[in-house]
């Protein structure tokens, strides 16, 4: 077993906190300034070279990219032969409660849904455990601002309603949602497994980089149908009308039980972080 | 499109002046509230207190923005989603606001009471919130400082940069712009 101590996932947590939250992915800002490219709409064009424009002050002035700095969503890959050393559930939220407070970051946590106090320093994490082979731990810090969170969606649809239901129901997610989640968003969706699951998916889908479709041939084509008819819908830029809703559809899927077809759409703004790393 | 230079506070003769698509650069003291000092406001409102800042011709900025490093005005400052306000505004904007600053789609009660009263609900871009607190030359809290980061703040703002969204008599561009750039395509 390779011992790993708490405190080293503390001190990654931290700093994968401040950085996911000042410095857009690489392949997040690609694709922005290739939609810019794209775009002849001038009123949308325009605000996409405020984006490229945002994310450019934020690497230069260490400032978040957004002031919604979300809640820390962390995922954990922990590897079966490591033992560590300390409480970990602990040892993430002490990661973030620093990572927030010495970077600058906003505190938007409220310790219950009804009475509505804020924790002060960010926390609780909402932390996802995978249990995986090897002797190493993946961290991945994927702040979560709840404009977009607030216009996701869940179905449980009939098998009948088969791959035009699943079509449907994402678009009209998208459409229902307008100029809420900050367009051009990126759209996570989740096919299958249970109603939490594919919420789950919804979620993971959303960490996956830009630049990368699904392995599945079907399941990228259907990435690519999705995004067009997505971005054909005008709704573009903030809402104001133009092509780029949506910078990218990632779908994950899994198995499912005979009477079920679970569909889950997490949406994303363009400001989509997400921060890795390994130890 | 050249921007219009407005000033804040706004009067209501200068609100229905303004039409959904106007590019406006804003001046002056505006206000930053959202959901929880919302909630507060209104409360004053029922009781029939005073409001801990002037309500009449206020422009408000639904924000919260991060904590500013030393030496900075404000941290980042871009505006958060406004239909949870929606609840709220009728009634502040029965007390005389003029003005609201954020992003995202208003419910039908408030265009009601915009064109009832002449107010203008702004668009600034959101997840610009680096860029957007550039403009904001001064930010003191001036009520609920216990709510952090939804504490109300007075700032003082050069040349914001704002769309009119909905109008005072209620012309919707997240309904023309999409209908224009769909007509383009042919």
């Amino acid at each position: 077993m390779r011992k790993i101590n708490a405190v080293l996932i503390s001190e990654t947590v931290k700093r994968l906190c401040i950085e996911a939250n000042c410095h857009l992915c690489e392949d997040v800002k690609e694709c922005i300034a290739n939609a810019y490219n794209q775009e002849s709409w001038p009123g949308a064009k325009e605000i996409l070279g405020r984006i490229m424009e945002n994310y450019e002050i934020a690497d230069k002035t260490q400032r978040p990219i957004c002031q919604d700095t979300g809640m820390a969503c962390v995922f954990l890959k922990i590897g079966q032969d490591v033992h560590v050393l300390g409480d970990i559930t602990e040892a993430v939220n002490e990661g973030v409660r620093r990572g927030y407070r010495d970077g600058y970051l906003r505190k938007s946590v409220v310790r219950d849904p009804i009475d509505r106090v804020n924790t002060g320093d960010n926390t609780p994490a909402m932390i996802y455990f995978d249990i995986v082979p090897g002797d190493k731990i993946e961290i991945t810090v994927a702040p979560k601002g709840f404009g977009s969170e607030n216009m996701s969606k869940i179905k449980m649809l009939r098998p009948s309603d088969g791959l035009e239901g699943v079509k449907r129901f994402v678009v009209e997610a998208v459409e229902e949602a307008g100029p809420n989640p900050c367009p051009p968003i990126v759209v996570g969706v989740g096919i299958g497994g249970t109603f939490d699951k594919a919420a789950y998916l919804s979620k993971l889908a959303l960490l996956r980089p830009l630049s990368e479709k699904n392995s599945d041939p079907f399941y990228s084509r259907l990435e690519d149908e999705l995004l067009e008819e997505i971005n054909s819908l005008g709704i573009g830029p903030q809402g104001f009308g133009g092509r780029t809703t949506a910078l990218k559809v990632n779908i994950e899927s899994m198995p499912t039980h005979i009477a079920g077809l679970p569909v889950a759409v997490n949406i994303n703004c363009h400001v989509t972080r997400h921060k890795t790393e390994v130890i | 499109m050249m921007a219009i230079s407005i000033k804040a506070p706004l009067t209501r003769d200068e609100a229905r002046k303004l039409r959904a698509g106007d590019s406006c650069l804003f001046s002056g003291v505006i206000y930053a509230a959202r959901d929880a000092a919302h909630k507060r406001l209104c409360e004053l409102v029922a009781d029939g207190k005073e409001l801990p800042f002037e309500i009449k011709d206020s422009v408000i900025y639904f924000v919260g923005p991060t904590p500013a490093r030393e030496g900075e005005v404000i941290g980042s400052a871009g505006p958060t989603t406004s239909y949870r306000m929606d609840a709220y505004s009728p009634i502040l904007i029965g007390e005389g606001q003029t003005g609201m600053i954020g992003k995202g789609k208003r419910g039908v009660e408030v265009v009601e009471a915009m064109k009832k009263h002449g107010a203008v609900y702004f668009g600034a871009i959101g997840g610009c919130g680096a860029l957007l607190a550039k403009c904001i030359k001064s930010s003191e809290v001036v009520a609920y400082e216990d709510l952090g980061a939804e504490a109300v703040r007075r700032l003082l703002v050069e040349d914001f940069p704002v769309v009119v969204v909905i109008d005072s008599e209620g012309n919707n561009l997240y309904e023309s712009g999409r209908e224009a750039y769909i007509a383009s395509l042919g």
